[in-house]
């Protein structure tokens, strides 16, 4: 099977600081994939670069082949990238509606003439951007809130209308920027589930997450991030028993603290 | 009846149509602010149509109509060849660039006395502009901006507001329409410009300087970009006012000044704030939002 998404030797430094090294991985079609690495590892440095928020220093990234390097972040969307942010971002001052529509900004065609006359092809390209949308925010159990202001919106919520809004792009990958952070035990269960069914409607997803049983139950294949650099890649068993994966979350052993007897006692 | 009408017009005809032109400077400023830019440089644009126009009809004896296109083409143009670097600025930085730039277009008037009567202006403007014209103008724009405010654009334009990173990963070309606001701002300043000039007789460069560039922001923050009512009442109360306050007249700029002030702190999004006013009035459907 060809590679959806592949990073070939990229680096990204910033003056001397070398965030990433040599970061190679790929991702196959129809697959959720994940990232996973200790905080300031460099995870959303990778997506950064993917979507073309910041250039690599040096390497190659390619999405079905075609290289996605030195292209600006709205061409990038449009060849099929889609993303949600770790920082939430969502149009605050826009109804759940307005956010998702925004998202199919390229798909709607209906030209200068068509729109300042509101031609009968206006108004069934907005039509059809409304249903879609609306379609979109059931899938993410928001439809009920459609025309709420995103600012009025849990926390868990506002996530999974930036899921929404990425997915009302058609892209053909989607990446996901720490979807559970913050969410409580009931949300990260709903949430898990609503992923599986959107692979399971033909998007690839490729994650980046701290919560490792949401990792684990639900990547194919996963790769760390330690310093800048890939030291695991593989299935969620392999990468559970994986000693430098171990060891780049816990720490060696002789890192560790003993604890001095006798004191605050 | 009709005898007191006709007085009225004879007297306040140029108050009514200046109305017009200041509406529409208003909503010029707003295509920018709605995009999240402070650009201040439309009463430069302004300038520009008016002398381009005025240059046209009168020592070349243009008909109006291709005159009022020149006066909109002129600062379009030269609106995308200053756009293409200043755009890339944000914030105070874009204001004080586009301010920049309105100082150089009035010190280039001044010097170019040969076609503009630098200082002393230009003299004997044939009166072409008509109560219609104004009008049909007002009517135009605010109807191309109401069917932009209801399309991928304005959604576009809004989302740029609200967030450049997102709207850009949302498949927006943020240069672009940023762009195309900026040079569509400058076009209907332009209009406001030619209809301006063709009304008074009489134009001269520090009509387009700073002073004008503060009036126009005034009146579209006084009235708020929430709406396109806002910048419409914003400019009808900051062309009345010299008129209520006539005695205080040496003091305009003043009252601007402290309109400005007393509105940033107090009425951060403007008189006309539709959110606002569902409130007041009850009918909040959506949930007011939080703090």
């Amino acid at each position: 099977m060809t590679d959806l998404l592949k990073l070939t030797n990229v680096s990204r430094h910033f003056g001397g600081l070398k965030v990433l090294q040599d970061v190679s991985l790929s991702v196959q079609p129809g697959t959720i994939s994940g990232l996973i690495g200790p905080n300031g590892a460099g995870k959303t440095t990778v997506f950064n670069l993917i979507t073309g928020l910041l250039p690599p220093t040096t390497g190659d990234i390619t999405l079905d082949g075609t290289s996605l390097v030195g292209r600006k972040p709205h061409q990038i969307t449009r060849s099929g990238v889609a993303r949600t942010f770790q920082n939430i971002r969502v149009f605050k001052e826009m109804t759940l509606l307005e956010n998702v529509i925004v998202g199919m900004h390229r798909h709607l065609h209906y030209g200068v003439p068509g729109l300042v006359f509101a031609l009968p092809k206006y108004r069934a390209a907005e039509k059809r951007a409304r249903d879609r949308a609306r379609e979109l925010l059931s899938w993410m159990k928001l439809e009920h809130k459609a025309d709420d202001l995103a600012d009025n919106l849990s926390y868990g919520a506002q996530r999974r209308l930036e899921i929404a809004r990425a997915l009302a792009t058609e892209p053909r990958l989607l990446l996901l920027d720490e979807p559970v952070a913050g969410m409580n035990s009931t949300e990260k269960t709903e949430l898990m589930r609503e992923i599986v069914n959107i692979r399971g409607r033909g998007y690839t997803i490729f994650m980046i997450e701290h919560d490792m049983r949401f990792v684990m139950g639900l990547c194919e294949r996963i790769s760390v991030l330690n310093f800048g650099k890939i030291i695991a890649e593989g299935g969620p068993e392999q990468i559970r028993n994986d000693p430098q994966v171990i060891e780049a979350y816990l720490g060696r052993e002789d890192d560790e603290v003993s604890v001095t007897p006798g004191v605050a006692e | 009846m009709i005898d007191f009408l006709d007085n009225f017009w004879s007297v306040y005809s140029n108050l009514v149509l200046s109305l017009g032109t200041n509406a529409l400077l208003a909503l010029s400023i707003y295509l920018t602010l709605s995009c999240g830019m402070l650009a201040m440089a439309n009463a430069a644009f302004m300038g520009i149509g008016a002398y381009t126009s005025s240059i046209l009809t009168m020592n070349y004896g243009w008909p109006f109509p291709l005159a009022i296109a020149a006066g909109m083409a002129a600062p379009t143009l030269v609106a995308f060849v200053i756009g293409r670097p200043t755009l890339r600025l944000s914030g105070v930085y874009l204001a004080m660039a586009t301010l920049a730039f309105g100082e150089v277009v009035r010190l280039c008037i001044l010097r170019a006395e040969n076609l503009t009567g630098g200082a002393l202006g230009l003299n004997g403007i044939p009166q072409l502009t008509t109560w219609w014209h104004v009008l049909l103008a007002v009517v135009a724009v605010l109807f191309l901006l109401a069917r932009l405010r209801r399309s991928k654009i304005g959604r576009a334009f809004e989302a740029i507001k609200e967030d450049e990173t997102a709207a850009g990963l949302m498949g927006i070309d943020v240069n672009g329409h940023k762009m195309l606001a900026f040079a569509l701002g400058a076009a209907i300043a332009g209009l406001a410009g030619v209809l301006d000039a063709h009304l008074t007789f009489f134009i001269g460069p520090q009509e387009f300087g700073f002073d004008r560039g503060v009036e126009i922001l005034t009146m579209t923050i006084l009235g708020g970009i929430n709406s396109l009512f806002g910048p419409v009442i914003g400019a009808l109360i900051i062309t009345l006012l010299p008129e209520l306050l006539r005695s205080f007249k040496d003091y305009r700029a003043v009252a601007n000044g402290l309109i400005l002030v007393l509105i940033v702190l107090f009425l951060p999004k403007g008189l006309w704030n539709p959110a606002w006013m569902r409130k007041v009035t009850g009918l909040a459907k959506r949930a007011a939002p939080s703090a």
